[in-house]
């Protein structure tokens, strides 16, 4: 009976906000909330798809800016021949498959030597895509037949659902479960009868599925790329950031703290142009000294006190 | 017939020889122990026949399969399980979610969820845990936890199970109450091999005992005979 309300309370908690975004566009006529609601959907998308195998196993991963980039230049190369339904997949699916190779091969490697190998292949593809581009296609950046901002936002929020309902099933399914042994005891892990090495490739590759996904359909927001803008260090930075501020225990977690991260982020740019980077490492500092679980440390503080407060009340009366 | 069966068996590590052409066998339904000085090789031959480590050369027969180099996950889903020295369960997680884990990974094959969770359930109840099924396995106490480890490779559905130094650790009440647990498990039908230094507890379980030394076998054979083998005396039981 209890947890049926629970759950329903869930739901109604997840649609509300889902209602109103998808009817964005229709009574919020400004571009710029538009543009900046995309924006944000960008960043939670990365830190979901990123906590999708970084946050059980505990694997640090840089490599997002690589996927994300793949996916840009997957849209760059096709979104003129290609309708974006069909484009997006192809980014993703071509940022998974590198991300299969790429984990089959550098997963064994731990800690952190796989997050250094992880920043040194953002390094690597954008280096060999330059020198791809000066010397065999000629030109440095790329133009792309740009979307407009509604369809942009509409494609985002789109993966938003994907990523979402995929990491829901992740996360009840007993992948999720060998996840979280991984990032525990991989020995034991082995020992009790987990693949390893699968297990761990495929969550990176389908992490990397969804990053590919967001690149390829932001890429239709920027009508010109180049190897620099598409593999921004940024895209990696972020999501870890976003996952550490907004903790990653539980769903929401990664989904909070990407939202108000971008939201103060944006803030911060708009409002104090010149001390930005300082409130931000400010911010930063004070989040990793004082909440070491991030915002959801606190939120299950409260959550477990109101608990203990409704018990009380109860046996009381 | 014989369960497990390890012929000439080698692994170094650098100049040091930890087992050198060691010869054993298990038979089905048997309690072995394997006992020997800190040092003797036990647990690698532990990690050799659990795949942790691969033998430099020998073979392992299980069940007549060689198993000698195949993967942990591959040997755990033949029907080989282990536990750990130094305890190794999922701290962070429940104690139910450990033993299933093992349950959804190991050689036993649940129908559905339903029966997956009725299964991980009764074997709380056999090791005696059901009562903290929901606590994280970090609370639990040390006594608890190795029972928690021994849960989670029952869930495994193993025919072999390979405990390492169960009893380690434990007051003479908790390793009473483990002494009980083995004997349980192999009335189960489990065939157990065991690497042991508590005394008393090898010498009355134990239907058979492997002593190592310098990565040799030195002896084997009852309790009764191994305590009055006097080269083991020498070197491990000491006058």
């Amino acid at each position: 009976m209890k947890r049926a309300r629970g759950k329903w309370f869930s739901l109604v908690i997840l649609i509300v906000p889902l209602a109103l975004l998808m009817a964005l566009p229709v009574y919020v006529p400004s571009d710029y909330t538009v543009i900046l609601i995309t924006n944000i959907l960008m960043y939670v998308v990365l830190t979901l798809s990123w906590a999708i195998f970084s946050g059980p196993t505990g694997y640090i991963s840089l490599a997002p800016a690589a996927f994300f980039g793949v996916g840009v230049y997957a849209s760059a190369i096709l979104s003129s021949d290609l309708p974006l339904p069909v484009v997006i997949p192809i980014g993703g699916a071509a940022s998974f498959i590198l991300a299969y190779l790429v984990g089959s091969l550098t997963l064994r490697l731990r800690g952190m030597y796989f997050t250094m190998f992880t920043f040194g292949l953002v390094e690597l593809i954008r280096n060999l895509l330059h020198w791809w581009e000066v010397n065999i296609t000629g030109t440095v950046g790329r133009l792309i037949i740009a979307a407009d901002n509604t369809t942009v936002f509409y494609a985002m929020l789109a993966t938003f659902l994907a990523v979402l309902f995929t990491s829901y099933l992740i996360r009840r399914s007993k992948v999720g479960l060998a996840l979280r042994s991984i990032g525990e005891s991989e020995e034991a892990a082995a020992h009790s009868g987990v693949n390893v090495n699968r297990v761990k490739c495929a969550a990176f590759a389908i992490s990397a599925f969804f990053m590919g996904a967001t690149g390829a359909t932001m890429s239709m927001r920027w009508t010109y790329i180049d190897p620099t803008s598409a593999f921004s260090i940024q895209f990696s930075f972020m999501p870890v950031l976003m996952a550490i501020f907004g903790g990653m225990g539980h769903l929401y977690a990664p989904i909070t703290g990407a939202t108000l991260f971008s939201l103060l982020e944006e803030l911060l740019t708009t409002k104090f142009p010149y001390y930005y980077m300082l409130l931000f490492g400010l911010t930063m500092l004070v989040v990793i000294l004082f909440m070491p679980h991030g915002l959801e440390g606190i939120i299950e503080k409260w959550r477990g006190k109101i608990k203990a407060g409704l018990r009380s009340s109860r046996e009381t009366t | 017939m014989k369960l497990l069966e390890v012929a000439k068996l080698n692994k170094h590590f650098g100049g040091l020889a930890a087992c050198t052409n060691v010869d054993f066998h298990v038979e089905q339904g048997e309690i072995v122990g394997l006992i020997g000085p800190n040092g003797a090789g036990k647990t690698t031959i532990f990690n050799l026949v659990s795949g942790a480590l691969s033998p430099d050369s020998g073979a392992i027969a299980f069940e007549g399969c060689d198993i000698a180099g195949l993967k942990p996950h591959e040997i755990t889903r033949m029907g080989i399980g282990r536990t750990f020295q130094s305890v190794k369960i999922f701290s962070k997680m429940s104690v139910f979610e450990n033993v299933l884990l093992g349950h959804h990974f190991g050689k036993s094959k649940p129908s559905n969820k339903k029966g997956a969770k009725e299964e991980t359930e009764g074997i709380l109840e056999f090791v005696e845990l059901s009562g903290m099924r929901d606590s994280r396995a970090m609370d639990l106490i040390l006594a608890n936890q190795k029972r928690l480890e021994v849960a989670r490779a029952l869930a495994t559905g193993p025919d072999l199970l390979l405990l390492d130094e169960v009893m380690a650790g434990l007051n003479p009440t908790e390793v009473a109450q483990a002494m009980e647990l083995v004997k349980r498990i192999r009335e189960r039908g489990i065939t157990i091999l065991m690497i042991e230094h508590v005394m008393k507890a090898i010498m009355s379980i134990c239907d058979r005992i492997i002593v190592l030394h310098h990565g040799e076998k030195i002896a084997e054979g009852t309790p009764g005979d191994i305590s009055k083998n006097r080269t083991v005396v020498e070197v491990y039981l000491g006058e």
